[in-house]
């Protein structure tokens, strides 16, 4: 009897730096077409668990298993050719090369065309490097110099990116940090259309209360590196704890309100 | 012991000018970002003026006055070129500043020798340290000892100035985030231009002081800027104490280097340089550096290939250059193979440092290891010519696999130290392995074979491989590769995030590179007929740079057209000037200023601008941010 491992499996995540503990113990699982955010007060872990996930930092003790597959201590590169796409809090892309040549090396790289020294580039999967552009609203901007684009339309381009590889898990470290409100919204609801037709799931971390209630299927809380909550929006919302975390910051009682992001 | 001990002392004195010039460099280095390749002429005009002064006025005033003042002029010309050249250029692509401080040296060669002759000049000894302190037997002239004093002196000097001083304060807080020091409101412009006054007074004072130990002459700017570069490199760019120490270890090392490894002592010091380098790459008291911002404006036209009417306007150049041979003379056919081999050398390089952005200061290692591998081949194993020239460039290939596998672990100017060091350890092998290479005489005798001899066959050999090289790598720039190279060079984050192993990308285009050098190495060596050490020596490798910056870093194929105009300016010049130094520094300075894109990144904005004559419409868009990273 067995139980299809989930798609992401965290356990007894730990990792220390001198004598101060990042992150302890944290375990956490993820499943196929769910939206998780992970959430928490500045200095919370978040990014330390965040990188350990996505191969920039190797636990001291703890696994991440995808699919049953142990992923911890992999390169970044490696994780990747597993199937997890990854946007950065800062973006990150290809500022001399066009827009659409930023999703065609992606492409490339998922095809395993890297060491191809004869083939004509521009040509390779620039159809299926199109059709990435249009789901992500970038049709229109396939030929600008990417270093031409404003921040906004870089995160969608970024999460064009990533999802060359068709990836079963998008890690997305603060999607919408340093977008306008408006943008914010569009680009979460994009992102979570996209997870559930193609059944991806989601983990992100984000500051803005707003689209964490709004979007996330589920939500797990670190506060000083331990995981102190896990549960629905509306079980989170309710959760003391949390709350005394957040103190004075309404945000968390009323979702939905504006008034700015919080801690 | 006694021996040694006086040897180590030499040492020592050494260290003190060394130490003084290579911590100019790195101060200057440190807040400008600019590698300063005029610094070895700044020591050098500080000797050649300090020499004048100290002849002109006599006595311990003189001579001590002399020094100073010396110093102080340079310091002078230093801010003049500052103000007029360099502020010009700081927000010039990356390393364009080290082409016009190049053109700078080159103009400063000819102007000495104009002013000051050719001879060398010797100085007279230091008023007070003219003699000589017996040590068991062993005589060590007390100017030495003077120096010895002076090197910890001056640290001590410069310690205080940069903690106790609000400009050191301001000047450590540049060296870490030169933004952040201009958001808080310090004038940035006479921030740069103090400390490159002061780091060109340290470089003439180092200068000066050396006028009693060595004779002044119209090359020392070249043999010092080397052993400068090396001493900030294992010391730790932009710091003045790990420039001490390394200026010590230098000088210690060149010192024993001879006595105890007299067979490699050339090497030693870039060995160790290496070692360090693949060890600690940020230097033995440098601290890793923080990803530096890029330069705002990085938004380069797209790289397209050419359209068919391009295409066919290449052709119809190279159709022409092939009817060279039906009016032009033997001496015109053979400058146009030398030009077509450094084309071939030039898009080599081209390939590493625009598609791949490594700037590699040493790339003639594999040019000239492509000429030794023919040479070695065709005289030793008596292969034809034209297995030679498939085989030649082979090792050239080994060369870049092997030092490609260290040099690609680093980046930036950590990248372009560790390959001019192995650029270095080649030729001081092919300097030093006399039983194989000739050392110093070379290999002679390596003739083309008959059919390929005629000045118009070798000429038509010779433009056939480098529009075959050219086509051949700009096929690999738009070829899937190429695409992954341009991600590694743009985003290393990104590049790794979409599962390209950067590091394998680049060391396949460094060895790519390599080789292709290494093909117009192997065709050198049949033009010349002959193969020496200074065909893989720096003077090479740095008009590789130059061809390249030339054209344009930012260009596709600026590679081509930087070596051509380079090369026939300085076969012209030469035949036409004693002063061709003098022009052709002017020339490239002039570039640099006018055109801070290169020749053929200047005609692409021309075209551009043409075709834009209309304001575009979507002015909607949001201006650029940059993608930070």
């Amino acid at each position: 009897m067995s139980v299809a491992p989930p798609l992401l499996a965290v356990e007894g995540l730990t990792k220390s730096y001198g004598g101060i503990h990042a992150v302890r113990g944290v375990s956490f699982s993820l499943r196929a077409g769910e939206i998780l955010a992970l959430i928490g007060p500045n200095g919370a872990g978040k990014s330390t668990c965040f990188d350990m996930l996505n191969g920039q930092n190797k636990p001291d003790t703890g696994h991440v298993r995808l699919l049953g597959e142990e992923t911890t201590g992999k390169k970044p590169r490696e994780i990747w050719r597993m199937g997890v796409g990854r946007t950065f809090q800062i973006t990150a892309t290809f500022a001399t090369m066009t827009v659409r040549e930023n999703v065609q090396v992606a492409l490339i790289s998922h095809g395993k065309q890297l060491f191809n020294l004869w083939g004509s580039a521009p040509n390779v999967d620039r159809g299926e490097a199109g059709r990435l552009l249009e789901l992500v609203g970038m049709g229109g901007y396939a030929d600008r110099p990417c270093g031409e684009l404003a921040y906004g339309d870089l995160k969608r381009l970024e999460l064009a990116i990533a999802l060359a590889n068709d990836p079963k898990l998008l890690l997305m470290d603060e999607p919408t940090a340093g977008m306008a409100p408006r943008e914010r919204v569009e680009l979460m609801r994009l992102t979570a259309q996209i997870a559930r037709e193609k059944s991806i799931g989601v983990l992100f971390t984000e500051h803005d209360m707003d689209v964490v209630f709004e979007h996330a299927d589920r939500i797990i809380v670190l506060n000083r590196g331990t995981l102190i909550a896990e549960g629905s929006p509306a079980e989170v919302r309710g959760n003391p704890q949390v709350q005394a975390i957040y103190l004075g910051e309404g945000l968390l009682y009323e979702a939905g309100h504006r008034e700015g992001a919080s801690a | 012991m006694a021996f040694y001990v006086v040897q180590f002392l030499t040492g020592l004195a050494s260290a003190a000018s060394l130490f003084l010039v290579a911590s100019g460099l790195s101060i200057i280095f440190g807040v400008t970002r600019i590698v300063n390749f005029a610094h070895g002429a700044f020591y050098m005009i500080g000797a050649y003026i300090a020499f004048t002064l100290t002849e002109r006025f006599s006595g311990a005033f003189g001579f001590w006055g002399g020094v100073v003042v010396a110093a102080l002029a340079v310091a002078l010309i230093g801010v003049l070129v500052e103000m007029v050249l360099l502020r010009r250029i700081y927000h010039a692509p990356e390393l364009f500043q080290l082409l016009g401080t190049f053109g700078l040296t080159l103009m400063v060669e000819d102007l000495v020798v104009l002013i000051w002759g050719p001879d060398d000049l010797v100085g007279r000894r230091a008023p007070g340290f003219k003699g000589a302190v017996d040590f068991f037997g062993q005589n060590i002239p007390s100017y030495d000892l003077f120096l010895i004093a002076l090197g910890p002196v001056v640290l001590g000097v410069l310690w205080l100035l940069f903690q106790r001083t609000r400009w050191g304060v301001l000047v450590r807080a540049a060296t870490q985030d030169r933004d952040m020091v201009a958001a808080l409101g310090v004038n940035q412009k006479w921030l740069f231009t103090s400390v490159f006054a002061v780091g060109v007074f340290l470089a003439a004072l180092g200068g000066a002081l050396q006028i009693p130990r060595d004779a002044v002459h119209h090359a020392m700017d070249l043999r010092i800027i080397v052993e400068v570069f090396v001493v900030v490199v294992i010391g730790g760019l932009g710091s003045i104490v790990g420039a001490f120490v390394a200026a010590v270890l230098v000088s210690e090392l060149n010192a024993f280097g001879i006595l105890i490894f007299p067979k490699i002592s050339i090497i030693l010091v870039f060995l160790v340089m290496a070692v360090v380098l693949i060890v600690r790459p940020w230097g033995l008291f440098g601290k890793p550096e923080a990803a530096a911002r890029k330069t705002p404006g990085l938004t380069v036209n797209p790289w397209r290939p050419l359209t068919s009417n391009e295409r066919l306007a290449a052709l119809a150049a190279l159709v022409i250059a092939a009817t060279l041979p039906l009016f032009a003379g033997n001496y015109a056919l053979t400058v146009g193979s030398e030009i077509a081999i450094f084309v071939i050398f030039a898009v080599s390089l081209h390939f590493l440092m625009s598609v791949g952005g490594l700037a590699s200061f040493g790339h003639a290692a594999y040019f000239g290891l492509g000429a030794y591998g023919v040479a070695f081949l065709a005289k030793m194993a008596g292969l034809p010519m034209i297995v030679c020239l498939l085989l030649g460039p082979l090792l050239g290939c080994m060369g870049a696999a092997v030092f490609g596998f260290f040099a690609v672990q680093l980046s930036g100017v950590y990248f372009a130290m560790l390959t001019l060091a192995f650029a270095q350890i080649v030729w001081s092998i092919a300097f030093q392995w006399v039983s194989v290479t000739g050392g110093d005489n070379g290999i002679l005798g390596v003739w083309p074979a008959s059919w390929a001899a005629s000045p118009s066959h070798f000429y038509w050999l010779a433009l056939g491989v480098a529009a075959l090289v050219t086509v051949t790598l700009r096929i690999m720039v738009f070829s899937p590769f190429g695409y992954a190279l341009r991600a590694t060079r743009d985003s290393l984050l990104r590049s790794e995030a979409v599962g390209i192993n950067a590091k394998r990308i680049q060391w396949t285009a460094f060895v790519i590179a390599g080789t292709t050098a290494g093909i117009g190495g192997a065709l050198f060596a049949y033009l010349k007929g002959s193969v020496f050490p200074d065909n893989l020596g720096i003077s090479l490798s740095v008009d590789a740079l130059v061809m390249v910056l030339l054209g344009g870093v930012e260009t596709v194929s600026g590679g081509v057209i930087g070596a051509i105009v380079y090369k026939a300016l300085n076969i012209w010049l030469v035949s036409q000037t004693d002063l061709s130094k003098l022009v052709l520094g002017g020339f490239i300075v002039l570039i640099v200023v006018v055109f801070p894109k290169g020749i053929v990144g200047m005609l692409e904005m021309l075209a551009q601008r043409r075709r834009k004559s209309s304001p575009p419409g979507s002015s909607l868009l949001a201006k650029p941010i940059e993608s930070a990273e």
